[in-house]
């Protein structure tokens, strides 16, 4: 049933990479080649391999807790015409996000390889503190880059990392966020490819890592698709994810693409309004070119020099996408669209309120996204909402942005 | 146009021609890498052609870029500095311009690939070659992914470097040598640029390799930042590529500095004391 990974890694039949159209690649330094090749090889090998399948799949339903569960939100989808909006609970697998289910995968391909050490970027933690788990579970050792700036807006993921072992190293070259960090990752590897594995934490980046994260995660909407299938009888009308990088995007929308009938859409921070320079909507307002090994859509000014992006959420804080989005994007499978720091916190505290459900602000991007979904669909919609991750995280910007947070508890 | 029009540039000044006849004299090639527009453009210029007074055989003009995955701390710290004094890539075309009406040495940029992009493969190798410059080292664009490049790079006569790792197997080798004008790049050790005390024993191991794949030429770089550095590297390698060691002098003594820095890494490419054997 929902909860056999192994018979789902057996039909991946998505794109392999490294190229999605036009998009994807490797535009990374010759030193990185070998190491490239030697993860394109494993993971070709592992994803066959039954006992790795096997492995992996006890590791999700007896650590991870998998398979996640649907919420339907009845109070929610109120203030959405009335539509059926469905959650898939990835905020409740260990660690509270997705980013656990290409990180222990990821893991278990570093030990395959012989490799004693990992790294990992992070941008709202998330990636950062599941590699630790991952690293603290396999004895590995672990070193997260971490853009200075996020380990000031999220010192308590800061804090669960070093508690489970991991070297936290605050990145202060460049604009200080999730874009600084992967290169200073990139670097370590480099230096010390030997023993080292990168674990990295979206679809962007070279191949092999577009392919195998979505590998990875596509367990999301494997279940899901079969658990709405289950609950409503039918597929659903609408897919809603956030996108940042773009992995808990792909992760729900792999299983669909083929159903034609399902429409995807992708949400993008819009940061202060896609309008101002402060936002970090790829796909709506950049144009492609090459960022971090991959050729894609990004955020660049005249002369192809990156551009600062700006959104309230760590975690979609990038000024790139994944290439398997930018291809998507351009043949029109899935819609992109912008959703404001406003709206998506104000989604936030509304699913916090109708639901008792704090989610991340990454996803209150899809779920603000849903909310409009639903008004053009009207009630007789089914609208399966990917909630990647929840928002303990969040407390202190959530607690600064409304006002919640008592003046005596503001050094908290 | 040829590649002789406007520009200063002529056969007798290529690379490759550098690099042989400083292997003909005995010793090897001394390259040395500046940073456009760091601290400023006009001093950037001034500072280069300082290097080439001082015994600098090959210039490599490096690019500012606002992700450089290859580049350590000093030129990071380096190309920020000259983005956030305002940078632009033309930039780049007036310094090749600027430093060859004024010295012969054969000028490479070297940048990542993102900018060239943008400004358009073609176009810029058509300003390249206008201004004067040689060609292009690109540290983030591999053989497997610079069609474009071939073609343009083909199309202009302009010398395209790419890089080879010692992690690299025989047939990218093989394929970096048929590919590269002008020399392959060889990085001396796994890792990024900055000075180290010992310049790996790969790079030897490396070299020998790039020989066997049939490398005319093949420089060095990465780490090196001392004129013992450089003869022992120019012992199997037909050049040095020295960059962090200059940029920090650059930094903290300004053009002097940097032309005595680069007087005193030029000692090493001169024949006749100690280890030559």
């Amino acid at each position: 049933m929902t909860d056999n990974i192994s018979e789902r890694l057996a039909h991946l039949e998505p794109l392999p990479g490294p190229y999605f159209g036009e998009y994807g690649g490797r535009f990374s330094p010759e030193p990185l080649v070998a190491a490239l090749d030697e993860l394109t090889a494993a993971w070709e090998e592992a994803k066959r391999d039954p006992a790795f399948r096997l492995e992996l799949d006890d590791l999700h339903r007896s650590y991870t807790g998998r398979p996640s569960i649907i919420t339907e939100v009845k109070r929610f989808a109120e203030h959405a015409g009335g539509a059926r909006i469905l959650l898939k609970r990835e905020d409740l697998n260990h660690t509270g996000s997705h980013k656990i289910n290409n990180v222990l995968g990821q893991a278990l391909l570093t030990k395959r390889i012989g490799k004693s050490r990992v790294i990992a970027e992070t941008g709202a933690g998330q990636h950062g503190v599941a590699t630790a788990t991952a690293a603290a579970l396999f004895g590995l050792d672990c070193v997260i880059y971490m853009g200075e700036v996020d380990t000031e807006r999220q010192a308590l993921n800061v804090a669960r990392m070093r508690l489970l072992g991991a070297e936290v190293v605050p990145v202060t070259a460049g604009s200080r966020t999730l874009k600084d960090a992967i290169n200073e990752a990139m670097r370590d590897w480099v230096t010390n490819v030997g023993t080292t594995n990168y674990v990295f934490g979206t679809v962007a980046g070279p191949h092999p890592f577009p392919a195998m994260v979505r590998d990875l995660q596509r367990i999301i909407g494997d279940e899901a698709r079969d658990q709405v299938l289950e609950l409503v009888g039918r597929l659903p009308d609408a897919v809603a994810a956030c996108v940042g990088g773009g992995s808990n995007a792909m992760g729900i929308f792999t299983a669909f693409l083929d159903d034609p009938e399902v429409r995807l859409f992708g949400f993008e921070a819009a940061g202060e309004g896609v309008d101002t320079p402060r936002h970090a909507a790829t796909i709506t307002k950049g144009r492609p070119g090459v960022l971090h090994g991959a050729r894609s859509y990004l955020l660049q000014d005249e002369d192809g020099q990156t551009l600062e992006s700006h959104s309230i959420s760590a975690g979609l804080d990038y000024p790139g996408v994944g290439p398997e989005h930018a291809w998507l994007a351009d043949i029109g499978r899935a819609t992109y669209r912008p959703v404001t720091d406003a709206a998506a916190m104000s989604a936030l505290r509304l699913l916090s309120r109708t639901e008792g459900i704090i989610p991340a602000i990454e996803s209150s991007h899809a779920l603000a996204g849903a909310l409009e979904l639903g008004r053009e669909l009207g009630p007789e919609a089914v609208i399966l909402v990917n909630l990647s991750g929840r928002g303990d995280k969040d407390m202190t910007t959530a607690g600064h942005y409304f006002d919640l947070l008592d003046r005596g508890a503001e050094q908290v | 146009m040829s590649a002789q029009g406007s520009a200063p540039s002529t056969g007798a000044t290529s690379v490759a021609a550098v690099l042989a006849e400083r292997r003909d004299a005995g010793t090897g090639a001394l390259v040395g890498y500046l940073p456009v527009g760091f601290p400023d453009l006009a001093t950037s210029i001034d500072a280069a052609v300082a290097l080439v007074e001082n015994g600098v055989d090959v210039l490599e003009l490096g690019l500012p870029y606002s992700d450089p995955v290859m580049d350590g701390p000093v030129i990071q710290a380096a190309t920020q500095q000259a983005l956030a004094n305002g940078f632009r890539l033309r930039h780049a075309f007036e310094a090749v311009r600027g430093v060859r009406e004024r010295v012969d040495a054969p000028v490479l940029l070297m940048t990542y690939w993102n900018p060239v992009v943008q400004y358009g493969v073609e176009r810029f190798a058509d300003d390249l070659r206008d201004a004067g410059g040689a060609g292009v080292i690109t540290p983030d664009l591999i053989p497997d992914e610079a069609g474009d490049w071939l073609a343009a790079s083909e199309r202009t006569g302009l010398d395209r470097v790419f890089l080879a790792a010692p992690s690299s197997s025989d047939a990218r080798l093989a394929r970096a040598v048929e590919v590269s004008r002008g020399f392959v790049y060889a990085v001396s050790t796994m890792g990024i640029t900055g000075a180290r005390s010992d310049v790996d024993r790969a790079a030897r191991g490396l070299v020998d390799r790039l020989r066997a794949a049939g490398a005319e030429n093949a420089c060095v770089g990465l780490g090196i930042s001392t004129a013992e550095q450089v003869r022992e590297v120019l012992e199997y390698a037909d050049g040095a590529i020295v960059g962090s060691a200059l940029v920090a002098a650059l930094a903290e003594g300004g053009v002097s500095a940097a032309g005595a820095t680069a007087a005193r890494l030029a000692e090493g490419t001169r024949p006749g004391s100690a280890s030559a054997l």
